[in-house]
């Protein structure tokens, strides 16, 4: 369970870094985001929510069953686009109403 | 390395800024202008167990339920060993606080006639992905409320028994915080990571309970001699396997049933279905062959299937991945099921600091609400903000007649000197990690973990104590490199601590009362004619020392007296 930070997508805002509840993601020297702790992940996705530009993947270690598929997120003021990708590039897009609440 | 030392001084002092935290500070800023100050290990907006989301509110008086039954509920489920004064007062505050959370926005699914829709009883359907990002918002707004985010507070200021302040560190830049109040409120949450997990690799910490609440607040009660509660009452939960997501959620959400590798439905062979029952039963069936055991979903509709995805990425978006990954669903395939590692957590089960009806602990000026509160089962969200304003309430009423009192610059100092001492250490033997898995194998093996299906006996639990007693001593001889490595290192020593309460706590208890929870292979039925009481505890000259407790019933208004 963890994240991977696209270096090239990272703009440097550090809005990751201040969020993830076990301060995992420190900044280099050019002050983009860099997730240090890969294996203290909890996979909250609380970067992915507020990262502005989708930099953040998230996948699930191969100890519990991670196939190389993985999640990105798009967190807007009303709704969260959640994009799922599996390893045979099959897309999902899921878009949830932040009003709307869960049927379960 | 050379700290800066920050001195604060405030009326009212909470720790972790959780649920409860954000509540307590809400209904303090809402009815007075006192200064608060929120001392928080990471950032309020996504900190505590609640960071990802949450999937249901299961504490919630429902159409045909009133407060007495809830009570009722929760003494039945807990096998009688809950504090019905506790639950009845939580019970009494849960449908406002539930208002109160739709009030700052939080998303609660109703029908026609604008009435809650349930999913079970006392569980109503939300949208909890963003409960922690309101919460925050709502206490951003209040100019009184001070947020200290990335401090981590180490120990309570003590004199003479009264609370009157805490010390810690910030992550972020070289400070020592001495924050002094007139009143404190721990609200720490439980401990997560004392037991080897699920996942003891990679994926070490996808666990149920955020690994980041490592029992804080637990252990500094503990070192203060404050009296805790029924620590033999672990939690442990039934999850989707490997990615430790909830099973509610499809349980109740689809009725959903328990069945085997066969396909049988097993749970009720094992008793009541209580929460300890549906876990026992699973771990049963996988002894004798009959597993691995699933949530039987297979057949369930497209709609279904697709609401259910939906759910899980409100809460534990790992699920969704796992099924969409590989091209499958609920729908084709059952999910999983497997028992997690135990925790100690108050807003399950009956651990924590041993309260009064206000909430207050037996440390004078010190509260407790949330998870580390104990005596109150199955409180679950809502009755942490309950709990949070019920601390509150009683603050508002006794502060005009508090002052802040502060310890010498030479006892200060001493204090500085015994957070900085990790940086001194020089060429120790033993890594952070090292310790952090030492402990949490003994604890597998010896204290009741997973692979001995969460049994134990006496002669398991004095290997487990001599060691972890070990690891204690080791623990002094770790260095700190940077702040987050003195995190990581006071984190050990706080679930050391738990660890060894926790111990003793499993052995005073000469009786199996819950299954899985307390399995004490000595002792395997339960003894309603010597075991209807509270096991409490208090750390004093360095021995943990035993208090038995007659239960307290629901219409007690309990005052600590002795």
């Amino acid at each position: 369970m963890s994240i991977q930070i696209d270096h090239y997508k990272c703009i440097s805002c550090g809005r990751c870094c201040d969020v993830c509840p076990g301060n995992l993601i420190e900044r280099d020297e050019a002050l983009k985001a860099i997730m240090k702790f890969p294996m203290e992940c909890w996979g909250c996705t609380a970067c992915l929510k507020e990262c502005p530009t989708g930099a953040i993947k998230y996948y699930l270690g191969a100890d519990i069953g991670g196939k190389g598929g993985y999640l990105l997120t798009r967190n807007h003021s009303e709704s969260i686009d959640w994009y799922i990708i599996s390893p045979d590039s099959a897309k999902y897009h899921i878009t949830i109403n932040k009003k709307e609440s869960n049927k379960y | 390395m050379k700290f800066d030392i920050q001195s604060i001084d405030t009326d009212v002092l909470i720790i972790g800024g959780g649920t409860a935290g954000c509540f307590s500070a809400l209904t303090l800023a809402e009815n007075s202008n006192l200064k608060v100050v929120i001392a928080e290990k990471a950032n309020i907006k996504r900190s505590g167990c609640l960071a990802a989301g949450v999937n249901a509110l299961n504490a919630y008086i429902g159409k045909g339920e009133t407060p007495e039954s809830f009570v009722g509920y929760v003494k039945r489920d807990s096998e009688s060993i809950v504090r019905e004064d506790l639950v009845y007062g939580v019970a009494k505050l849960l449908n406002n606080v539930t208002r109160k959370l739709e009030d700052l926005g939080l998303a609660i699914l109703k029908d026609a006639d604008g009435e809650y829709v349930q999913r079970g009883k006392r569980s109503i359907k939300i949208n909890g992905e963003n409960i922690k990002p309101l919460l925050a918002d709502a206490v951003a707004a209040h100019d009184n409320i001070t947020v200290l985010n990335n401090v981590n507070i180490v120990d309570y200021q003590v004199l003479d028994g009264c609370v009157i302040g805490a010390l810690g560190f910030s992550l972020r830049e070289k400070i020592i915080y001495v924050i002094n109040s007139k009143k404190t409120i721990c609200a720490t949450g439980g401990a997560a990571g004392l037991y080897k997990p699920n996942n003891p690799t990679f994926s070490k910490h996808k666990m149920w309970y955020s690994p980041f609440n490592t029992g804080a607040g637990y252990a500094m009660g503990i070192r203060a001699g404050a009296e805790m509660t029924s620590f033999e009452m672990r939690f442990i939960a039934l999850r989707c396997k490997d990615t430790i997501a909830p099973t509610g959620t499809i349980a109740q959400g689809i009725k959903a049933v328990q069945v085997n590798a066969r396909g049988q439905e097993y749970v009720e062979k094992y008793g009541r279905p209580s929460t300890h029952i549906r876990l026992y039963s699973t771990v049963m069936e996988n002894l004798k062959g009959n597993g691995p055991c699933f949530l039987k979903t297979e057949g369930i509709t497209a709609d279904q299937q697709q609401e259910l995805f939906k759910a899980y990425l409100n809460m534990a978006p790992a699920q969704t991945l796992k099924w969409l990954e590989s091209n499958t669903g609920p729908a084709e395939e059952n999910v999983e099921i497997e028992g997690t590692e135990p925790y100690i957590v108050g807003g399950h089960t009956a651990s924590g600091y041993w309260v009064d009806h206000e909430r207050k602990t037996t440390l004078k000026n010190l509260y407790a609400v949330g998870d580390v509160a104990g005596g109150s089962p199955k409180k679950y969200v809502t009755g942490c903000l309950a709990e949070g304003q019920i601390a509150a309430m009683s603050i508002l009423n006794v502060i005009e007649h508090s002052q802040v009192i502060k310890l010498s610059n030479k006892e200060i100092n001493e204090k500085v000197k015994h957070i900085s001492r990790f940086f001194d250490n020089s060429s120790p033997l033993y890594s952070i990690g090292e310790v952090e898995e030492a402990m949490q194998k003994v604890m597998d093996e010896y204290a009741g973990g997973i692979s001995s299906s969460y049994g134990y006996n006496e002669t398991r639990l004095n290997i487990a104590a001599k060691r972890i007693e070990e690891l204690l001593t080791i623990a002094d001889t770790l260095k700190a490199g940077d702040s987050r490595q003195l995190l990581a290192i006071f984190e050990i020593i706080d679930r050391l601590y738990v660890c060894k309460v926790l111990i003793r706590h499993l052995a005073a208890r000469k009786e199996t009362r819950w299954r899985c929870y307390q399995e004490n292979i000595d002792y395997p039925q339960k003894d309603d004619q010597n075991w209807m009481k509270y096991v409490n505890s208090v750390f004093r000259d360095g021995k943990v020392e035993f208090i038995f407790r007659d239960l307290v019933g629901r219409d007690t208004i309990y005052e600590h007296t002795d």
